[in-house]
């Protein structure tokens, strides 16, 4: 099942991105688990596209590009905010950014 | 039904050999260059999927620009030296629970599901010219509101990362 095959890879990256997400200290680490998930939701609707009873519909691989396209934005923003704190604070450590706790 | 190729488990290994890496390493600029390990295997899966537009959008996008902006992060941040008291933060046991919950959910999901799934054999006759002009004629409206979120996403970027003056005091 070829299908099957790219789906449970997908899983299994977007586990590992969450993991990352979840249990790294550093804010750029964080940054780039999101960014694997995100690439992992990307392979699935390649997958989907590619299996799917209409590929020449172009839907999964117009949803993938422009997909891509706001991941390139989300990067940009997200590593401007981590050098802004960084200016800030002199930290990247998740941890120690705890200004707004109450 | 046509058995899987020897191809997609290597690349298949490659892009989560690159994403463990990614995550487990100590060092951040050796998770950028893991990161750019997994970018470059899912363009490739891409491209073995035929969806070459796909696959060489990602390498552009991916390894050209995102991969260089992480490593950038990393010099500006000074990531580069290893914090003291480790790199996994306190509560990573939750989190390691947590990602192993969501992969045992979507796996069961597929797995289940997999009698179900489309399984359409044979390779789309899509060029880079029909998807060309799908995104100028069914999906310009898309194109034109990505083209406007990555100018604010730009401008955005530089006003939160640029140096704040020294403000009057009233």
């Amino acid at each position: 099942m070829p299908l099957a095959g790219y789906l449970l890879v997908a899983a299994l990256l977007f586990a590992i991105g969450l993991a990352g997400a979840l249990t790294r200290r550093n804010a750029i680490l964080v940054l780039i688990g999101i960014e694997l998930m995100l690439n992992a939701a990307n392979l699935n609707l390649i997958a989907f596209w590619r299996f799917g009873p209409h590929p020449e519909a172009l839907t999964g691989m117009m949803f993938a590009i422009f997909s891509i396209a706001v991941a390139a934005a989300e990067a940009a923003v997200g590593l401007g905010l981590v050098i802004a704190i960084h200016r800030h604070t002199n930290t990247t450590d998740l941890d120690k950014m705890n200004r707004m706790k109450g | 039904m046509r058995p899987v190729s020897p191809i997609f488990y290597i690349l298949a290994a490659l892009t989560l050999a690159g994403g463990l890496a990614a995550v487990l390493l100590k060092h951040l600029v050796h998770c950028a260059l893991a990161t750019t390990v997994a970018f470059a295997g899912l363009a490739l899966l891409f491209l073995q999927l035929d969806a070459q537009f796909a696959g060489f959008a990602q390498i552009l996008v991916y390894i050209g620009a995102v991969a260089i902006l992480i490593v950038f992060a990393i010099l500006l941040t000074r990531g580069s030296e290893l914090p003291k008291d480790g790199v996994f933060s306190r509560t990573w046991f939750v989190g390691l629970v947590i990602a192993a919950g969501v992969f045992a959910v979507l796996a069961w999901a597929v797995l289940e599901s997999v009698r179900s799934v489309p399984q359409q054999a044979g390779v789309p006759a899509v060029t880079v010219h029909d998807i060309g002009n799908a995104l100028v004629g069914r999906y310009v409206l898309p194109l034109e509101i990505v083209a406007l979120l990555l100018t604010a996403a730009t401008i955005g970027a530089v006003i939160v990362a640029m140096h704040e003056k020294e403000r009057p005091k009233p």
